[in-house]
């Protein structure tokens, strides 16, 4: 498909916003978003990313002092009619009183394009989303699935500077999920366009962002492409809303980290480290003679490709590690446990 | 088995005799328009000069009342539906309070309301001997079935994403409301037309305070007829009256029937 206007830059400067209740949803937030970059807003409820969305397109302005950007261009004034930015809703907001076809041309029939120009555009987006057979369906004879294939249609038919995305797959279910990411996925990759997508699902941060922002109680607790979120968190928060973290206390002796359960090798502690963190797939299991930690099994479930095992080390929760499916292991079982030193970290 | 087709037959019965109840007065008083002399009953024969009276005779009234009744119907609409939107979209301690203050005038007797607007308005000659006095006393009486009908819908969509998924699309304030809040009531909408019509046809409680013998609605002349002529001619009336309003209820009520809805299984393409 062609994506005739060039992708925007997005400026965010000093937006805050405080809702008339006094609750502050927003704390001063500076943020550049490039042209054609797909940038992701992650956190739990109420961390202020969909609110962040909703200024960036429009919907909210933000408190005295902050502004909008797009290109250079000063908006914060600009109602989100006037921004043309696409979007799509968590609940789709497809119009019940019309047909899909009329539900992707409602944006080309307000731009006042001739019947024929937008009945090509309509084919063209029935055609990119794969549902030229539902164009005369009804908004509610269409499943999840596709009610969200023809919001995107919709939000694009119009050839958007920036395509804005408020948890566009919360409500399907998990495998429908799954296809329509990576179609998504392809879909921004092809066009080029840049996009905003907020999102409380990180494995669908992961998958789509070129960055991530992971946001807490209204402010950014960490910007970074999702190797560096994942790998370098910036805050315990980060370190432990994002994937599955390991935690054992202890303190730096002669360069190893010395715990209750045994001592790690450390070379890059800090001197003052008092906890390490370390990801599951850092943790092996060593039978050796002398294994670095030692533990015993408090629960092992057996996933298919791979078993999770939690294992005890006297700390105050057990360590989670994943280990080879083959292995049996029972309640109770001693084992010792390596952890590959580039996976520790402090915080 | 016995005992289920036993308890049918009871059901069945009841239900006629109920409907029987209901309808067989109506027939009766149709009839009743319909025969030359009522005293001596059918046997006297069926004619239509009775009708035809009432036509000569009241034929102003009927005009006036579906005049009245589609003025207060565009009344009702202008005023209902953009205060049932605003209603909607601002969740508010007031605008539940307004809401509940909309339905005084069906709670308050119509003969004090009626009674108000006489004390408030009376002094005003050219006012008071008009209709638009009535039509005014008949909209503000139908006013909060339109409000309500209107408002039960809207509270059941989600009406501020839809309107924001339309402003994305470069939708204004009219466009959006023209395109997608008035087409997503109408059901709404025709709901309460239906209320309105019918309510402001019938009404007669307020109707008797505030008319003239100039403005005359067609209920108003029906106890005109009852009172002072022949019992066949207030029948025939009632004749009339139905002929009128039963088609208008059954079209109205044919385009507030809801559209089907088809279930279609989650097809997903690969």
């Amino acid at each position: 498909m062609t994506q005739a206007t060039k992708p925007l830059a997005i400026r965010l400067r000093n937006c805050a916003k405080t809702f008339a209740d006094g609750t502050r949803a927003l704390q001063p937030l500076d943020l550049d978003i490039g042209a054609g970059e797909t940038v992701v807003f992650l956190g739990p409820s109420g961390c202020g990313k969909t609110t962040t969305l909703r200024i960036i397109a429009g919907l909210e302005r933000p408190d005295a002092g902050g502004s909008v950007l797009f290109d250079g261009e000063d908006v914060t004034a600009l109602p989100i009619e006037a921004r043309h930015v696409g979007m799509v809703f968590q609940s789709y907001a497809l119009f019940p009183n019309m047909s899909v076809a009329e539900n992707i041309g409602y944006g080309l029939r307000i731009r006042r394009l001739t019947r024929s120009e937008i009945a090509a555009r309509v084919g063209e987006m029935l055609a990119m989303m794969r549902i030229e057979a539902l164009a005369d369906r009804r908004v509610d004879q269409l499943s999840g699935g596709q009610r969200q294939r023809v919001a995107l249609a919709r939000a694009l038919a119009v050839r958007p500077r920036a395509l804005l995305l408020d948890e566009p797959l919360t409500a399907l279910d998990a495998k429908l999920r799954d296809s329509l990411r990576l179609e998504i996925d392809g879909l921004l990759r092809r066009l080029g366009i840049t996009a905003v997508y907020v999102t409380h699902d990180q494995a669908e941060a992961m998958a789509l962002g070129d960055r991530i922002v992971v946001m807490d109680h209204g402010r950014v607790a960490q910007v970074g492409r999702p190797r560096e979120i994942y790998q370098r968190p910036a805050t315990r928060f980060v370190a432990d809303f994002i994937g599955t973290m390991n935690r054992l206390s202890g303190r730096i002796e002669q360069g190893r980290f010395v715990t209750a359960a045994g001592a790690l090798a450390w070379p890059e502690a800090p001197a003052d480290a008092r906890e390490a963190l370390f990801r599951p797939e850092d943790v092996a299991i060593d039978d050796g003679a002398n294994p670095p930690l030692r533990g015993t099994v408090a629960a092992a479930f057996f996933l298919g490709d791979r078993t999770r095992l939690f294992v005890d080390v006297g700390g105050e929760r057990p360590l989670v590690i994943e280990t080879e499916a083959r292995r049996d292991f029972a309640r109770g079982q001693a084992i010792g446990l390596r952890v590959d030193s580039r996976g520790l970290m402090a915080l | 088995m016995a005992e289920r087709r036993l308890l049918f037959s009871l059901q069945l019965g009841f239900t006629l005799v109920v409907c029987a109840f209901l309808i067989v007065p109506v027939i009766l008083s149709m009839l009743a328009g319909l025969t030359a002399n009522y005293l001596s009953g059918v046997q006297s024969g069926l004619t239509l000069r009775w009708v035809g009276e009432v036509w000569s005779g009241y034929r102003e009234t009927i005009f006036l009342s579906i005049g009245i009744s589609l003025c207060c119907l565009a009344g009702t609409l202008v005023l209902g539906v953009p205060a049932a939107y605003v209603l909607a979209k601002r969740q508010s301690a007031l605008s539940r309070a307004i809401e509940e203050l909309l339905v005084m005038p069906v709670a308050v007797p119509g003969l004090a309301t009626a009674l108000a607007l006489i004390v408030t308005y009376g002094a005003a000659g050219a006012f008071r001997t008009s209709w638009s006095f009535i039509l005014v006393g008949h909209v503000l009486f139908t006013l909060p079935f339109m409000v309500r009908s209107v408002l039960a819908v809207l509270s059941a969509i989600d009406l501020k994403t839809l309107e924001e998924g339309a402003a994305s699309l470069g939708a204004g304030f009219a466009q959006r409301f023209f395109h997608i809040v008035l087409p997503n009531c109408r059901s709404g909408i025709l709901a309460g037309s239906l209320m309105v019509v019918t309510l402001s046809m019938g009404e007669f409680n307020m109707t008797w305070l505030l008319h003239t013998p100039l403005t005359k609605t067609l209920p108003v002349g029906l106890a005109d007829a009852y009172a002072s002529l022949r019992l066949e001619i207030g029948s025939a009336y009632t004749l009339v009256f139905f002929l009128m309003i039963v088609p208008l209820l059954l079209a109205l009520q044919a385009l507030t029937r809801p559209r089907p809805v088809k279930f279609v299984a989650e097809e997903e393409q690969p």
